[in-house]
């Protein structure tokens, strides 16, 4: 209840108090504080440890780039570890801890790492924790695992629900500060579609944190003024809380919302975050510029953060970090903190200027020529030691050191689609190059321009550019009246004197030692130095540090820093929740799922159900009593070749193939002849890739002269036609042949069996002759059925009975399969699914996709003679390649064990029969096999080197992962009715 | 990435399926003395440049349209699309 | 601990760190240099390798600093012999997929001349860290492939019976083994998992260091690693190899090996071949660090997906290619979304990690899904390359065996399969079936 460190003013609301809860103590603050701002308010500085050596952390800065304030906020299955306080909007009741120790956060027994710092060196693992060499699975990398990582996911499953929306407009902003509300408003006012994102919760970026005026008032009242101006335009959305994550091609950008994370717990019904896929014709980057400090001996200790930040703290939330702070500064930005602070009551002991003709400030100590070297204070700051040119030095107590090396502009996005910054010298900083995302711009300070007057007049000026190019008319608008500050940057990235380890990265825990040992050992390039030392490698991607390692590999290596280059710069701008990039699309909703027309009477009947890409399709369905799946398979299979059986196939692509061209064209694609197929007639067909493999196997039924239906297995529908639309289009584009797929509009049925034309005589209109005369093997034609549907009747099968497949219009599906059970019950009809299909199939040595694996040819299959060499064909020339027709190539063959009681699984592999189990034995593999009911024994599908020239022949089936190893004889893949009889009954 | 179709206007490239270098339009005569070597290479053998690519994407999710984009493959960016079977009529092909 | 190595010499000589003070080599890694190091203020670390000017030739010379190029130039020397060669790189060594990979160690393939080369692999990177005196940090945690239907679980079953033929191993888990190893995992999502096949030998490896170790161990036995060296072209008279033209000027040489995954097109170019290659983009993604939550490596086929969790707490994970020819080493929204997609259907509780770092690596994508080691029709002038998603498992095998072509002008045993004319002849491999679109393999 004291917050100790408050100071008045601020954009906080004290009318609004709120209770939280850190590392198990109560405090208060107020809306509008982050839980950073808070915490610092009730003068806590330590809230976590580093990763490699477990120093204390204290708040560095006061947005995204944080490296330290680290912590899990929330508890239970909201915990969300590595979350940054600075950016953790205060709500009542919020819950949060520190991270990364082991013990307490005060008394962390990995702190004892810090004591081992110099072993622990960059890169120290790459050169020992080799022996014994069993030690680094067993000892050594568990020991560094759990040690490694800073946060704690819950384990559990996340409550709340993501979003992923689409947007479109002419110009996308992307900050709100200055440049970002000058460029809103220009193109707000002259009609253009305008998004404008910020990832703060409120506009204004930088004019929220500084004492300055905008047109003659405080900077605050001018945003306040521009807001309600864009919110009141229609063409305007306005997007607090979202960051521009990404930079994609074609002016697609990634912009995260953090719609729910500020309440405790979101509204039900209502996304956490939203993933927005912005299409944007222009975009301007006003993503303003990050500090980065100055490193010296000691600076990590909690208590040293970015002036600019510390400045922020006292002007925005009302807080500073201790009441004696300094500044250390190498530019005239550096003393504003000194002058805020001031303002607010807060002691100031020294400005520590690096420059020696620093301008003096009225009130307080300046220290020109000056370097920190050091500090003490082990928790917390407590002093820091002072280097003036001429070698005097002197100890100043202050809680708190702002640090200002300067300023680096947000050129992230510009650099996302490949191109890399370029360096200003007189800002010492990157700014974007030339090559930078089409349609996009830059203003502001993110291009370098760091005073308030030139940020407006940038956005503004970018804006009308914009217009310009997107043909909107627009004038220029009066530009309010802002200060242009000072600069006088004078270079400084790290200091020369001074005893003790100097940090860069603050989370990685990397040093000004370690550069110097990886420039050493010759790891000098940026990208080696990164990977070499981890220095950016955190979850800030070191936004404060990389520019001052550069400069010190520079200096190392005697090269300029352009010279030395950046790393690349890469989505997202900073971390993502991954449930947001997932959106809906998870769990159950991962992929779509086809439900066929029988769907709902298969669940009522329980069936078990398949994957079969994204179709569900009933495996068996299970009587009363049956509690193994075979024997609901084999009762279904008997009842097939005894009765009559019935099987949703709708599944299997089916493509409406229509036109005066329509027969040769399809000549052109199967591999076998269907140019002169008769009406009224299906032929199977199998086609080929052009180098040759057989991809696809189906039929084609001529309806008339120009009409033919095509049906495809169901795993290919979709390529087969993209294939036959690229032949049609690409290849022979003057044939005319249209083609449309038709696998959703027809509810297809397998009706197979000795009883199945009695079966279909009890629904066929009486009108259609469909005697075996009549109506022979495989013929087709239209129909109606129960008195006037229309529907499609094709004489084939699969499963080698006398068999059709019934066609009616999908709507109609489930009323004709629960029709067809209804007048079948005296002929003994039941259903049958995947697993009775695929015995049938398996006995009579029909492929599948098991067979058409992608690498069959038709010889292979043992459907060499169908491939015609009498016409063009897709895949009809390579398809005779020597490789491909190497007699002792794998050949399609039935199996069956010489002892029947034994049992031939596929996934096994073909041995010799005297040959050791071993992969130079290796004769080939079981593609498919099932224990037929019909047989009595195991049968099984292979494929076998020279397999067409062994018939006879005894090898063995061997499966060391089950254990087994079983003698077959090869023979047909024609296990059951042979002469196919039956088919033609 | 945005393709602009010739007739529906710009598009998301998830509509679409991407099959490869628009050499795929010539292929071989059936019946060539080299026929094999023919179509090896037009099966087989690629440019594959840094820099500017004619290649063949299908739209899928929409009217199934067979497009020749031009396209940078160091940049992204695309300069051209058009119909693939104007482009292969333009280029000789017919029945 | 390690031992220390001779430089130069090809034999070894091994010492037992504990108690043994002598060292054969200053310039050896071990635990206790580690130490003394420290207390020295690091000041004996040398340079991992030079930075020597290019000699006028080489006997050999090996384009592409990567894990391959490096592994090569270990093996020309360690194994072959050879004395006199080069490593030319255009960037920083390790900058082209070597240092963007997702890390992944295994030898679990079907089709049997993968089973072979692949397994050889593994042995060799189970021997790496002592061969290179260079922690790789090579874990074998284990890499599961989940499965959804008996269909797929065929498949696996296939796939270990000819692992377990060959000698490594490979088992089949049930559901119920499956969730004690991974409570976490959502076995109930969209396609619910059925099983897995386990590869206990397979796991991961940290990348830079691969190429690091290879390339400290190749400079000290004498291989001029050249960095920030670009091949402009190739000087070729009457069908022979000459030498190469760099940024910094000719070069020549009696056997140039190419060995730059995933510029091969552009390079084979400039010897006027053309190769059954695309380039593709893939993407991969890293999390913040977290508390170990993922202990093997889980790959999801039903989402084209797969993860694992780096020593340093990051989960790092990838999918699909985008599937679209690409040079820019960047991929779009659509697969990065659909990683993710898959990351939080496989295991709902990563919900609420952060994604801290997408990035994208340059894929020689061929024609069959597989590699090319071999001679082009200009003597003199070798290929290794088209690697699609196998390259850096195969590093150590693949070293080898460019090197024994290199040296012996003959295909090594293992990698005979992998010839350039397969693709004209028809003797392809094609695990996945899919023919000659490089998108889909």
């Amino acid at each position: 209840m004291t917050q100790s460190n408050r100071l008045n003013g601020g954009l906080i609301n004290r009318g609004k108090p709120l209770n939280f809860n850190f590392d198990g103590r109560t405090y208060q603050g107020y809306e509008g504080d982050t839980l950073a701002s808070a915490l610092m308010a009730n003068g806590v500085r330590f809230l976590g440890r580093s990763f490699k050596y477990h120093r204390p952390r204290g708040i560095f800065t006061a947005g995204s780039e944080e490296p330290n304030a680290l912590v899990e906020l929330r508890s239970g299955a909201r915990q969300e570890p590595n979350t940054r306080a600075t950016v953790a909007e205060l709500y009542e009741g919020l819950v949060a801890c520190s991270q990364n120790y082991k013990g307490s956060l005060r008394y962390d027994l990995l702190a004892l790492n810090d004591l081992f710092s110099d072993i622990l060196s960059a890169g120290f693992y790459y050169k020992t924790f080799m022996w014994p060499a069993a030690f680094w699975e067993k000892v050594y990398e568990p020991i560094i695992r759990s040690a490694a990582g800073l946060g704690r996911l819950s384990g559990e499953d996340d409550p709340d629900e993501y979003e992923k929306g689409f947007l479109h407009c002419d110009l996308l902003v992307i900050g709100g500060g200055p440049a970002g509300l000058m460029a809103a408003l220009t193109a707000g006012r002259a009609g253009a579609n305008v998004i404008l994102a910020d990832e703060d919760c409120r506009f204004g970026g930088r004019l929220n944190v500084e004492q300055e005026d905008v047109d003659g008032k405080p900077a605050v009242e001018w945003v306040e003024q521009a807001v309600a101006e864009l919110t009141a335009m229609d063409n305007v959305r306005l997007m607090p809380r979202s960051t521009a994550m990404g930079a994609f091609d074609h002016g697609i950008y990634g912009v995260v919302e953090r719609v729910q994370d500020h309440l405790h717990t979101p509204v039900e019904g209502k996304p956490r975050q939203t993933l927005w896929r912005v299409y944007s014709k222009r975009a301007i980057l006003c993503a303003g510029a990050t500090e980065r400090p100055i490193v010296f001996p000691d600076n990590d200790r909690p208590g040293v953060m970015l002036a600019g930040s510390m400045r922020a703290y006292a002007n925005r939330w009302a807080a500073t970090p201790a009441r004696m702070v300094a500044v250390f500064t190498n530019n005239d930005d550096g003393h504003r903190t000194a002058v805020d602070l001031m303002a607010k009551g807060v002691d100031v002991t020294a400005i520590v200027d690096a420059r020696l003709d620093a301008p003096t400030l009225t009130g307080v100590r300046l220290i020109s020529g000056a370097h920190v070297i050091g500090t003490k204070g082990r928790h917390g700051l407590s002093s820091i030691r002072v280097r003036q040119a001429d070698g005097r030095e002197e100890t100043l107590a202050c809680g708190a050191l702002g640090v200002s090396g300067g300023w680096n502009p947000n050129v992230h996005l510009t650099c996302h689609q490949g191109g890399r910054p370029v360096w200003n010298e007189s800002i010492a900083a990157f700014v974007p190059g030339q090559n930078i995302p089409v349609g996009m711009s830059v203003a502001g300070a993110a291009k370098g321009l760091f005073s308030t007057e030139d940020a407006l007049r940038s956005g503004a000026e970018e804006a009308l550019a914009a217009l310009e190019i997107l043909g909107i008319a627009a004038s220029a608008l009066k530009l309010p009246r802002a200060v242009n500050s000072a600069y006088n940057l004078q270079p400084l990235y790290h200091v020369p004197h001074g005893k003790g380890r100097a940090w860069l990265d603050l989370q990685n825990d990397v040093t000004v030692k370690d550069v110097k040992l990886a420039h050493q050992e010759n790891y000098r390039s940026v990208e080696h130095l990164k990977r070499y030392t981890t220095l950016g490698m955190g979850t800030d991607q070191g936004k404060t540090a990389n520019v001052n390692a550069l400069a010190i590999m520079a200096e190392l290596t005697g090269k300029s820093i352009p010279e030395t280059g950046t790393t690349i710069f890469r989505p997202p701008y900073t971390p993502v929740t991954l449930g947001t990039i997932g959106g809906r699309t998870v769990g159950k909703h991962f992929h779509p799922t086809r439900e066929t027309p029988t769907d709902k009477w298969a669940r009522e009947h329980n069936a078990p159900f398949d994957i079969a890409g994204d179709w569900m399709r009933a495996r068996w369905f299970p009587q009363p009593g049956e509690t193994h799946w075979r024997q609901s398979a084999d009762r279904e299979a008997c009842n097939v070749r005894k009765n009559v059986g019935i099987c949703d196939v709708t599944t299997l692509g089916k493509i409406d193939v229509q036109g005066a061209d329509a027969a040769s064209f399809l000549n052109r694609v199967y591999a076998n002849g269907f140019a002169k197929l008769a009406v009224g007639k299906v032929r199977y067909g199998i086609m080929l890739r052009e180098d040759g493999a057989c991809y696809d196997d189906g039929t084609a039924a001529r309806l008339a002269e120009e009409h033919f239906v095509i049906t495809t297995t169901t795993a290919n529908a979709g390529a087969v036609l993209r294939n036959m639309e690229f032949a049609r289009q690409c290849l022979w584009p003057d044939m005319d042949v249209q083609l449309i797929s038709t696998t959703e509009a027809w509810a297809q049925y397998a009706i197979a069996g000795p009883k199945s034309r009695e079966l279909l005589q009890r629904i066929v209109d009486s009108e259609f002759d469909i005697s075996n005369e009549a109506f022979p093997f495989m013929a087709c034609g239209s129909v109606t059925l129960c008195g006037g549907l229309r529907a499609r009747l094709f004489r084939i099968s699969f499963s080698g009975e006398l068999a059709y497949e019934l066609a009616v219009p999908t709507r109609y599906g489930d009323a004709l399969w629960r029709r067809m059970l209804e007048l079948g019950r005296g002929l003994g009809v039941a259903p049958y699914g995947l697993e009775a299909l695929d015995i049938m199939r398996i006995e009579k040595g029909h492929p599948t996709g098991r067979e058409l694996d992608g690498r069959a040819t038709a010889l292979m299959l043992g459907m060499g003679r169908m491939v015609s060499r009498k016409k063009d064909s897709i895949g009809s020339t390579l398809d005779q390649r020597e490789g491909l027709t190497d007699p002792n190539g794998l050949r399609l063959v039935g199996l069956k064990p010489v002892n029947q009681s034994e049992v031939i699984t596929a996934g096994s592999q073909l041995v010799n029969e005297t040959a050791p189990v071993q992969i130079d034995s290796e004769q080939g593999h079981v593609t498919s096999a099932c224990i037929s009911p019909h047989l009595g024994h195991s049968i099984g599908m292979a494929y076998l080197k020279g397999g067409d020239q062994r018939m006879g022949e005894i090898i063995r089936v061997v499966d060391p992962v089950r254990g087994t190893d079983v003698k077959v004889q090869v023979i047909s893949t024609h296990f059951f009715d042979p002469e196919g009889g039956r088919l033609r009954a | 990435m945005i393709i602009n179709h010739p007739l529906l206007g710009p598009r998301d490239r998830q509509e679409f399926t991407y099959l490869g270098d628009a050499c795929l339009i010539d292929r071989p005569g059936w019946q060539a003395e080299d026929a094999m070597d023919q179509f090896f290479e037009y099966v087989y053998l690629r440019d594959d440049p840094a820099g500017e690519h004619r290649e063949l994407w299908y739209h899928e999710h929409g009217d199934r349209s067979w497009l020749v984009v031009t396209r940078n493959t160091v940049t992204h960016e695309i300069t051209n699309v058009e119909l693939a079977s104007d482009v292969a009529r333009k280029q000789g092909r017919s029945k | 601990m390690g031992f220390g190595i001779a430089p130069i010499s090809v034999e070894t000589d091994r010492f037992h760190e504990l108690g043994a003070i002598k060292e054969k080599n200053a310039m050896s890694y071990s635990g206790l240099r580690v130490i003394r190091e420290a207390l020295n203020g690091q000041r004996g670390w040398k340079p991992a390798w030079r930075n020597p000017e290019p000699k006028p030739n080489y006997d050999i010379i090996v384009i592409g600093g990567g894990g391959h190029g490096l592994a090569t130039a270990h093996y020309l020397v360690t194994k072959y012999g050879e004395k006199s060669i080069a490593v030319v790189e255009k960037g920083w060594i390790g900058s082209g997929n070597a240092g963007r990979n997702t890390t992944i160690v295994r030898g679990d393939y079907t089709l049997p001349p993968n089973t072979r080369f692949y397994d050889h692999s593994v042995g060799l990177w189970e021997k790496m860290e002592r061969e290179l005196n260079f922690n790789v940090m090579h874990s074998q945690r284990g890499v599961l492939f989940l499965h959804h239907n008996d269909a797929e679980r065929d498949d696996h079953y296939r796939k270990t019976n000819i692992m377990r033929m060959q000698g490594t191993d490979g088992e089949i888990l049930g559901p119920e083994k499956l969730r004690k190893m991974y409570p976490s995992m959502n076995f109930d999502g969209r396609f619910p998992i059925t099983g897995a096949y386990l590869h206990r030998r397979g796991g991961t490896a940290r990348h830079d260091a691969v190429v690091w170790g290879y390339a400290r161990s190749a400079d000290r036995r004498g291989v001029d690693i050249l960095q920030n060296c670009e091949v402009t072209g190739f000087r070729i008279e009457q069908g022979k190899v000459l030498g190469i033209e760099t940024t910094h000027g000719f070069i020549g040489a009696k056997k140039v090996g190419v060995s730059v995954a995933g510029n091969t097109s552009r390079v084979m170019d400039m010897a006027g071949i053309r190769t059954p290659i695309e380039s593709h983009v893939l993407q991969a993604f890293v999390s913040e660090g977290l508390k170990p939550i993922i202990p093997g490596q889980v790959n999801y086929g039903a989402g084209h997906f797969y993860i694992s969790q780096s020593d340093k707490g990051g989960l790092v994970m990838g999918g699909d290619l985008d599937k679209y020819n690409s040079c820019a080493q960047r991929g779009n929204l659509p697969v990065f979304e659909s990683v993710i997609e898959a990351a939080v259907t496989l295991f709902p509780m990563l919900s609420r990690a952060r994604l801290l770092r997408a990035w994208g690596g340059l894929q020689d994508m061929t024609m069959d899904g597989h590699a090319v080691i071999d001679e082009t029709p200009i003597k003199g002038l070798y290929l290794n390359g088209g690697w699609c998603y196998g390259g850096f498992k195969a590093t150590p095998a693949a070293g080898e065996c460019f090197a024994h072509l290199l040296s012996t002008e003959q295909p090594h045993e293992l990698a005979k399969p992998y010839r350039l004319d397969r693709f004209r002849t028809g003797y392809l491999l094609d695990e996945k079936g899919q023919g000659p679109n490089p998108n889909r393999q």
